[in-house]
């Protein structure tokens, strides 16, 4: 057991994360000082100019607003529903095998694939959605189109691919509790919710914060279906902060900006890394 | 669990709910296959006897370079999980089973990728791949990923796991670490390997926006980037070839998840616990 041998091993796959993740994310920082370079002269430096922009790009600031609002809405929900769907699939209950099939589909399938399903749904006039309002009377409304619902409808999509992949963990935290606390829960005579809500949720604590970080990472990077259902539009009402990177660094080929806009990821990420170290882990009681 | 399920009208109301949420969640695809099957009359028409076809498939078959779009996505697949299993194993046994200053350290360095994934780095990553001279090829859309902190981190657990005993017995034997690792290690974390194994090629089947960056030609397009060339269509949707489009891209990852259904949830659950 040299250690020499030991570094070795490491070798190639360090290697490799330095060159994609370290020394990206500190060229990122570096580059975010730096303007856009233009033919092939180098980039001048042009200190927190990038960052002044940013204070002032109004796009930013609503796909800054976007991205809270779109975390805020897909992760309580998608995880309520992850809950639900995980009690339900490891009960009894009639058709359970359809029923885990049934959520755990969206997770497989290609986001951008499906969503140019949803996009179909939402289609004015003859959309599902618009047949469906339609029978109550209501219609008219271009849901992608409008401002007002653009947001809520990627939104729906994000909550529907999400809470499967939610309900795997849910699942595999459910059996592994142990059957003597429920009998034990029944002795003394304890009502059905009082043991979900006394035994069973404080149990699943560990996995409900695991499952928070990922969706806060998720809701960080998940793009796909902004690319092909919207392009952040409406007048931007769903551009989210990595569609605007990938708008000003490849659509408007403005890379120093983009760093700077990359900057604002890696701290929102670090928060969550330093927060899961820090607070998360001393919190939970892991069994 | 046993103890504490629904009964009498609570059990029918949540299973009448649990049945509506899947129903909701099955909506999409269900809609999928009844309008790539059909004529694109009936693509929002919903009416028992219409008649069958696979014409959307043929056309959508025939308005993108399909063929090559599958090709490119098996060899990245492939590529990427050979690459990952090779340098993750090694990575792992390294963690698992050596003793080396600043271990902890290089391992909490890795760790980093389970928060910052090449998906966001994309500017930087972009400019390294122009550098290494590689844009619009495989390897490009495949590389950053092929070193997975996330299957570092799966196959050290795993490995953690073994017996001391074993490892110590076929060294006795005369066997070197990379012997002990291939004939020991590899063969009793193989569960964990089919696991990642799955993980990891339904998420590069379906990865998007990083292909969508780094390639632009018929020979590095992925399926997924390929299927975007019917959603940007100017010239009126055709709902059905969009939708034949989408289950061909779909296809082998929903057939082998309608086929190993048991393994694929079971894999994904054994991959989710750290």
């Amino acid at each position: 057991m040299k250690p020499l041998h030991g570094w070795l091993l490491l070798l190639p796959a360090v290697a490799l994360l330095a060159l994609f993740t370290h020394w990206p994310i500190v060229a990122t920082v570096w580059d975010s000082f730096f303007a856009t370079p233009k033919g092939g002269r180098p980039a001048p430096f042009v200190g927190l100019e990038n960052y002044a922009v940013m204070v002032a790009d109004e796009v930013f600031w609503k796909s800054l607003w976007n991205n809270l609002w779109f975390a805020l809405g897909t992760i309580p929900i998608s995880i309520a529903l992850a809950l639900a769907m995980a009690l339900w699939v490891n009960s009894a209950m009639r058709g359970r095998t359809w029923l885990r099939m049934a959520f755990f589909t969206p997770t497989i399938l290609p986001m951008i694939a499906v969503a140019n399903i949803w996009i179909f749904f939402y289609t004015p006039q003859y959309g599902l959605l618009e047949q469906i309002t339609g029978l109550f009377g209501v219609s008219g409304r271009n849901w992608l189109g409008s401002e007002s619902t653009a947001l809520a409808c990627v939104m729906v999509v994000a909550i529907w691919k999400e809470a499967g992949f939610f309900m795997i963990f849910y699942l595999a935290a459910l059996q592994q509790i142990p059957p003597s606390l429920a009998e034990a829960a029944a002795i003394e005579g304890a009502p059905r919710g009082y043991y979900l809500r006394r035994v069973v949720l404080p149990l699943l604590m560990p996995t409900t914060l695991f499952v928070m970080v990922n969706a806060v990472i998720n809701a960080v990077r998940m793009v796909d279906h902004i690319v092909v259902m919207t392009r952040g539009g409406p007048n931007n009402a769903t551009s989210l902060l990595l569609y605007h990177v990938y708008q000003v660094g490849f659509v408007f080929w403005d890379t120093g900006y983009a760093a700077a806009l990359t900057v604002v990821l890696l701290v929102v990420l670090g928060c969550v890394a330093i927060g899961q170290f820090v607070f998360l882990d001393r919190k939970v009681h892991y069994q | 669990m046993r103890l504490y399920e629904p009964r009498g009208w609570a059990l029918g109301l949540e299973t009448a709910a649990a049945w509506l949420l899947g129903l909701l969640w099955i909506l999409p695809l269900v809609y999928a296959v009844w309008t790539a099957f059909h004529p694109p009359e009936f693509s929002a028409k919903f009416v028992l006897g219409a008649p069958l076809t696979l014409e959307n498939f043929r056309r959508a078959w025939e308005a993108a370079p399909f063929a090559r779009y599958f090709l490119n996505s098996f060899m990245l697949v492939t590529m990427v999980l050979a690459a990952q299993f090779l340098l993750c194993t090694l990575a792992a046994y390294s963690f698992a089973r050596y003793e080396f200053r600043g271990k902890e350290i290089v391992f909490l360095l890795v760790l980093v990728q389970l928060m910052i994934m090449p998906d966001v780095l994309i500017v930087e990553n972009y400019r390294t791949m122009a550098r290494l001279g590689v844009l619009d090829s495989i390897p490009a859309v495949g590389l950053p990923y092929f070193a997975s902190a996330f299957g570092i981190f799966l196959l050290r657990q795993a490995f953690k796991t073994v017996p001391r005993e074993l490892d110590e017995a076929a060294r006795v034997e005369g066997a070197g670490p990379l012997t002990v690792l291939w004939r020991v290690y590899v063969p009793l974390a193989k569960p964990i390997y089919l696991a990642y194994g799955l993980v990891s090629v339904s998420h590069h089947w379906n990865n998007f926006l990083w292909p969508l960056i780094v390639t632009n030609s018929v020979t590095s397009r992925p399926v997924t980037v390929g299927l975007q060339v019917f959603s940007s269509g100017d010239q009126g949707i055709d709902w059905s070839v969009i939708t034949a489009a989408t289950l061909l891209t779909s296809a082998p990852l929903l057939l082998g998840f309608l086929l190993f259904q048991r393994q694929f949830v079971q894999s994904f659950m054994r991959a989710g616990i750290r």
